[in-house]
């Protein structure tokens, strides 16, 4: 069968979210040399539209719209339906951002067809494409089929293909515009400004060591247990977001997609299960130690040094030896 | 006011994953359950808005029979009543089909609200509150942090509305408006939650629990195979007693990594 990919770029304020590269990588790979076209909803984003034109697509399709300018699941839905239609592709490639989670799924159920979110490979079995996603917090991993008319939907989950490995044209991509109707009244969510809470003092993005503890530490009353390790490391304690949200560690010490992003030299997760959310904000750590007494842990995968051990046994004895 | 809470049956936490004969399901026989962690948020979400403003907090769970004990629950915190979408295949079920079940026996009752959570500890789809918000033809919001029912309405507008905080990536969030009725899926950890009391427990003995079965069954994707991730790293996993094992990491620190 004739593939035609499509991609939606993800901007807001004229700005791209990395995470398109991406996903244009992701489509390269499932495209295998047939044509790929980026769909940037948005209005007037020009200087988005010619980044993306770097890329070797076939081209890049602007849907600019009054309703595009503030994001809304509805306004999306109404315009990004009608660019499918008309552009007929086989598969919608997204990058699995808050945005397109919030979209998305209205999107494929509105045009009824299949949706499969956070994907991390695609795997060709005798060329029909099978979609590789995590399942059960990263226990498990599953290879998945939609099922049903084309086109069909497809997130990519954020760190899982390489914007590297992007291929870029010879030349520019054609960029050009393509005309949708919008009824601003139709859109019922009314957005206000992104804001964010006020910042503090930790800036856990400079900091060379980061101890950072999760469920598995129990209380807050063990905290002291981390923090001596911490402070024979000369590190920095963070958590999890379970450990925030209880209020044992305040807000800006939480690590992951709805916290602060870290790569520090040294990065030791104690009781940490690593869910995805958690390791986006830290597997860019130089050296990652583990500690879990699951020995299936998730976080394994991405550890450099893992002791499949209890903490409260572990920690303790691993001060000691830093202190002799 | 008429909430929903949507609420679905997850292994525990310390669940030990193990593969059926086929592989493409797990051993159900094997596991334990319990209910979806940012599901028992929407519930705590919904008991609060009931507290507030008055009415009636419904649990609506699709699932196999098994799912009874996570309504029994949700009942015992202090849900009014419940209803069951009840089919054996609704445990692996895809989130279009678990959406449409849930749809079909939301439809005729009157909800002002609708939570469910943000995703599910399982299939993790994050897709099933935002299609049935779809399916059931209601706005919806995803992510979402903090509610703020306005019973009045946004000035100049005479319908009820509900302004609600969205979380953003990397620290940001934004607040968006929308009429009621509206889906709102919640995040894990937006409240502190309560337990069942012996007279909740008590109490949710005599409550209603209405069994629907599920009108339509299609799938929008299949599971070909599931398997146990392969290692995309190579870790150096540390063994030995504590001692042992502290020794040989904090030498390996030093030493090969020079991170210390
Ligand atoms: C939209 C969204 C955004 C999110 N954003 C973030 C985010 O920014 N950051 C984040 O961290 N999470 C985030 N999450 C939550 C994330 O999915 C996980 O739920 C969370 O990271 C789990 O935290 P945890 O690993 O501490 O807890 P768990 O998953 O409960 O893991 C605890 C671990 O401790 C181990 N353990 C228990 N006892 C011991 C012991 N005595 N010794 C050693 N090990 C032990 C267990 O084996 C287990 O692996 C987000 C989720 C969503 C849906």
């Amino acid at each position: 069968m004739l593939k035609m990919i499509l991609v939606v770029a993800e901007q807001r304020g004229g700005a791209l979210n990395r995470a398109t590269w991406e996903t244009i990588a992701a489509a390269q790979q499932l495209a295998s040399g047939q044509p790929v076209t980026v769909v940037v909803p948005g209005s007037g984003k020009s200087a988005v539209a010619t980044e993306l034109a770097t890329a070797q697509v076939k081209e890049v399709v602007t849907v600019d719209h009054a309703t595009l300018d503030l994001y809304t699941p509805d306004g999306y839905t109404a315009a990004l339906r009608q660019a499918i239609e008309q552009l007929a592709p086989t598969t919608v490639l997204l990058p699995h951002t808050y945005q397109t989670r919030d979209f998305a799924p209205q999107l494929a159920a509105r045009m009824d067809r299949a949706l499969i979110t956070d994907v991390v490979a695609i795997k060709n079995a005798g060329g029909e494409a099978m979609f590789v996603r995590p399942m059960f917090q990263g226990k498990l991993t599953a290879d998945v089929v939609p099922q049903g008319p084309v086109p069909h939907f497809i997130t990519c989950q954020i760190g899982a293909f390489r914007a590297d490995q992007a291929a870029r044209g010879t030349s520019p991509a054609p960029v050009r515009s393509l005309a949708i109707t919008a009824d601003a009244t139709a859109i019922r969510q009314k957005p206000e400004a992104p804001f964010q809470e006020a910042r503090q003092a930790v800036d856990l993005s400079q900091a060379e060591r980061i101890v950072a503890v999760g469920r598995g530490i129990k209380g807050q009353e063990h905290l002291p247990v981390a923090q001596k390790l911490a402070d024979a490391l000369g590190a920095e304690l963070a958590a999890s977001r379970p450990i925030c949200d209880a209020g044992w560690l305040p807000m800006e010490r939480q690590i992951g997609s709805s916290g602060q992003t870290v790569a520090p030299k040294l990065y030791v997760a104690l009781g940490i299960s690593g869910a995805i959310q958690h390791l986006v904000g830290m597997k860019g750590s130089r050296t990652i130690v583990a500690i879990n007494k699951d020995a299936d842990a998730p976080i394994f995968e991405v550890a450099d040094y893992g002791i499949a051990g209890d903490l409260f046994e572990m920690v303790p004895a691993i001060v000691a030896e830093l202190q002799k | 006011m008429q909430i929903a809470v949507c609420i679905k049956q997850v292994p525990t936490r310390e669940w030990q994953p193990r593969l059926d004969d086929a592989r493409t399901w797990i051993r159900e026989q094997d596991a334990s359950f319990e209910m979806n962690e940012p599901d028992a948020y929407a519930l705590e979400a919904s008991l609060r808005l009931k507290e507030k403003h008055g009415g009636e907090v419904v649990v609506c769970s699709a699932g196999p029979a098994r799912v009874a004990q996570v309504v029994r629950e949700a009942l015992a915190r202090g849900a009014d009543r419940a209803i069951h979408v009840e089919d054996d295949r609704l445990g692996s079920a895809d989130a279009f089909v678990v959406a449409e079940a849930l749809a079909g026996a939301m439809k005729d009752e009157r909800f002002d609200l609708v939570l469910t959570g943000l995703q599910s500890d399982d299939q993790g789809f994050a897709q099933t509150g935002v299609v049935l918000a779809e399916r059931l033809g209601l706005p919806h919001a995803t992510i979402i942090m903090d509610v703020q029912v306005d019973v009045q309405g946004v000035p100049g507008e005479s319908t009820p509305a509900v302004r609600v905080k969205r979380e953003l990536e990397g620290g940001w969030f934004q607040w968006v408006a929308m009429p009621l009725p509206a889906v709102l899926t919640i995040q894990s950890g937006i409240n502190q939650l309560r337990y069942a009391t012996l007279k909740g427990i008590m109490a949710a003995k005599k409550k209603e629990i209405r069994k629907v079965t599920p009108a339509a069954f299609a799938p929008r994707q299949k599971i070909v195979s599931i398997y146990v991730p392969e290692k995309g790293k190579k870790t150096q996993m540390i063994a030995g007693s504590p001692a042992e094992a502290a020794k040989e990491l904090v030498r390996r620190l030093r030493e090969e990594a020079r991170v210390i």
